[in-house]
């Protein structure tokens, strides 16, 4: 039963990966750039969520509510100020600016809210789930993290083939001249691309404080650099590929943190990053990219 | 004589060196009269040597960012590499009674030669890759080396070393058996043997090392294949061979500034803070600010980055802002294509020549 109740705690960590490598696999899809800062602006959610919770008593739905849009509106501007003028400029160049906004954005919340670790009063409240007689317990928390991921994949991949939007969004990361060309509006694409990215953030933000309820300035990185590995062992660009990368990777570090070492299990989940570049750098359902002169 | 010291024939380059090395004796040498006139607070004295530190992990880091055009957030990790391995050595030869001097170079050779092989180690797989994923396979390595630390027990007795990688209890010591590694609490009683004099020795030896490698041929094939892989790749520079030169060089660097690290505080502990990401990020703020692909630039901004806010209590708070801001603005500043035409048309040059404007 423990290996069971394991495997439902993977996956459930899974599924906050997967969202937020969502961010990643999107952003880098179509800006061809890692946004380094995404696992911050899960920190600001977080942060929104708390203050407006437990500061201001607002109802917790509303509370997530603000701070999507607040996310939202946060990841348009990282885009616009810091990475729209270097778009045509050396990846490296990209690369430090996005880890420079990162080392911003945690600084800033660090002087906003401070050192200390708040305890996050996780938003839901519901009774877990008792399976087999009591031998097997589901919280809430992650039978809600699992449904809401299960809807948000769909409901992207939806809107990624059936919409105008989202097919631009499919142009301007296969060609980004020859998208413009049809009259694509690429700068509004990307915008958008931040804009989803960003707003999903604010939720897994709220399922992965709910889950594990501190908060710090620097929550964001460790779980940021994790999706990324999820989104590059699902095949980075892939929205699927995300999802699949997400619930393996959940599975690998919850498993490797019951199994074989609990203090070793960041270093399990980078050893499969590693062990994947080397291995399958397109990762699962990713496209190998040619080189051109 | 005088053609032969002239600095008018000096190559370009050689000037450059020698300009950097005059630089660092110069601030050497005022540094110690201050101290021997006493007119340097304690403060700032304490300083010296992690300025020394930081300089020399920088000037690592430089090399691989500036002149292999890769981006690694593990050096970090290198210099934990550095620190523990030289620290565990000097702990296991302390009750020995070896000559303390030669111990510490030992230890400064082993510590540098670690770093190196695991650089070497990291660098056959990693540098397969490029870009995002190199920059964010050498952040994994660096997070799996802090975690492995800290899991780590060595112990020292009668019947030899023991090892575990769970807890102490699992070692099966005998009483008298004193630790070497003690998993999270680290290396315990290190002697203070890193002193100004010698981190200024390693600056200028690892100064004289990067550039005597970017002047050879070995450095411009370096430089090849970070301006444009392929072409350098076509005309039959062995792309791996350098990259990996370059860049188990430069992780033995950041393994020399972990020796001096790890001789300069008697608890030698693989904490986020000291050996995490943000250290990392710290040397990568030094390397940018003080430009890409300059050692001199380096070692200045090193220096100021750390006295600044030393110097400047009232700053300390909002240190960490102000790089970040810093490290944003240079980049927006010297790659953002509209930032580059922009100093091309208002540059000071053509203002002080009266050049035609718009004329290159």
């Amino acid at each position: 039963m423990s290996f069971i109740a394991y495997l439902i705690n993977g996956i459930s960590l899974g599924s906050v990966y997967a969202i937020i490598a969502l961010g990643y696999t999107m952003v880098y899809g179509i800006a061809k750039m890692l946004n380094f800062a995404h696992g911050d602006v899960i920190m600001i959610g977080c942060y929104v969520v708390f203050t407006t919770m437990s500061g201001l008593q607002f109802n917790p739905l509303l509370s997530v509510l603000i701070s999507v849009v607040v996310c939202t509106v946060l990841g348009i501007t990282i885009e616009k100020v810091a990475y729209k003028p270097l778009r045509k400029a050396s990846p490296l160049a990209v690369l430090i600016t996005a880890i420079g906004v990162s080392y911003l954005l945690q600084n800033a919340a660090l002087l906003v809210f401070g050192a200390d670790t708040k305890s996050f009063s996780s938003i839901i409240t519901l009774p877990a789930l008792k399976l087999a007689d009591g031998k097997l317990v589901i919280s809430s928390v992650a039978v809600v993290t699992v449904v809401t991921c299960l809807i948000i994949m769909t409901g992207l991949m939806l809107f990624i083939k059936k919409t105008k939007a989202g097919r631009a969004m499919l142009a301007v990361s296969e060609d980004k001249d020859a998208a413009q060309l049809m009259g694509i509006n690429v700068n509004g694409t990307i915008s958008l691309t931040f804009a989803i990215g960003s707003g999903l953030a604010a939720i897994a933000g709220v399922l992965l404080c709910s889950a594990y309820p501190t908060l710090t300035p620097y929550i964001g990185s460790m779980p940021g650099i994790k999706a990324f590995t999820a989104a590059v062992f699902g095949g980075i660009g892939s929205v699927p590929g995300a999802f699949i990368g997400g619930i393996l990777l959940g599975i690998i570090e919850v498993l490797g943190r019951a199994y074989i070492s609990s203090q070793l299990s960041d270093a399990i989940v980078f050893a499969v990053l590693i062990i994947v570049l080397l291995v399958k750098p397109t990762g699962i359902l990713g496209k190998p990219i040619h080189e051109k002169v | 004589m005088k053609k032969l010291f002239g600095t008018k024939n000096m190559k370009k380059t050689t000037k450059d060196s020698f300009i950097t090395y005059a630089m660092v004796i110069l601030v050497f040498l005022i540094v110690q009269i201050m101290v021997g006139t006493g007119s340097m607070s304690s403060l700032l004295q304490g300083l010296l040597v992690p300025l020394c530190i930081y300089s020399i992990a920088a000037i690592g880091l430089n090399l691989c960012v500036g002149y292999l055009g890769e981006l690694s957030l593990g050096h970090a990790g290198f210099m934990c590499v550095g620190a523990f391995s030289s620290a565990f050595f000097t702990k296991y030869m302390m009750d020995t009674g070896m000559n303390e001097i030669l111990r510490f170079i030992i230890a400064l050779i082993i510590g540098t030669l670690t770093a190196a092989f695991f650089g070497f180690l990291i660098g056959i797989p990693v540098l397969r890759l490029r870009g995002d994923y190199l920059a964010i396979v050498t952040l994994a390595f660096g997070e799996i080396i802090k975690n492995v630390m800290n899991v780590l027990y060595i112990v020292k007795d009668k019947d030899g070393l023991h090892f575990s990688m769970s807890d102490a209890a699992s070692l099966n010591m005998a009483e008298e058996g004193t630790f070497l590694i003690n998993g999270p609490k680290g290396i315990i009683g290190t002697p203070h043997q890193s002193t100004f004099t010698i981190g200024v020795i390693l600056i200028l030896v690892s100064l004289f090392v990067v550039y005597n490698l970017v002047n050879s041929r070995s450095g411009r094939a370096i430089m090849a294949i970070r301006d444009n892989r392929i072409a350098a790749e076509s005309v039959g520079i062995p792309i791996t061979k350098f990259k990996l030169m370059a860049f188990t060089l430069s992780a033995a660097i950041a393994g020399m500034g972990g020796v001096l690290y790890a001789h300069n505080l008697s608890t030698l502990t693989a904490l986020p803070a000291n050996f995490g990401y943000n250290m990392s990020i710290m040397l990568l703020v030094f390397v940018v600010l003080g430009g890409m692909g300059s050692f001199r630039g380096s070692i200045i901004a090193a220096v100021l980055l750390t006295m600044l806010p030393e110097v400047l209590r009232g700053l300390s708070d909002y240190r960490m802002l102000i790089y970040a801001v810093v490290l944003i603005a240079m980049m927006l500043f010297n790659w953002a294509p509209k930032a580059i035409e922009w100093r091309q048309r208002h540059s000071l040059k053509d203002m002080f020549t009266k050049k035609t404007k718009g004329v290159q």
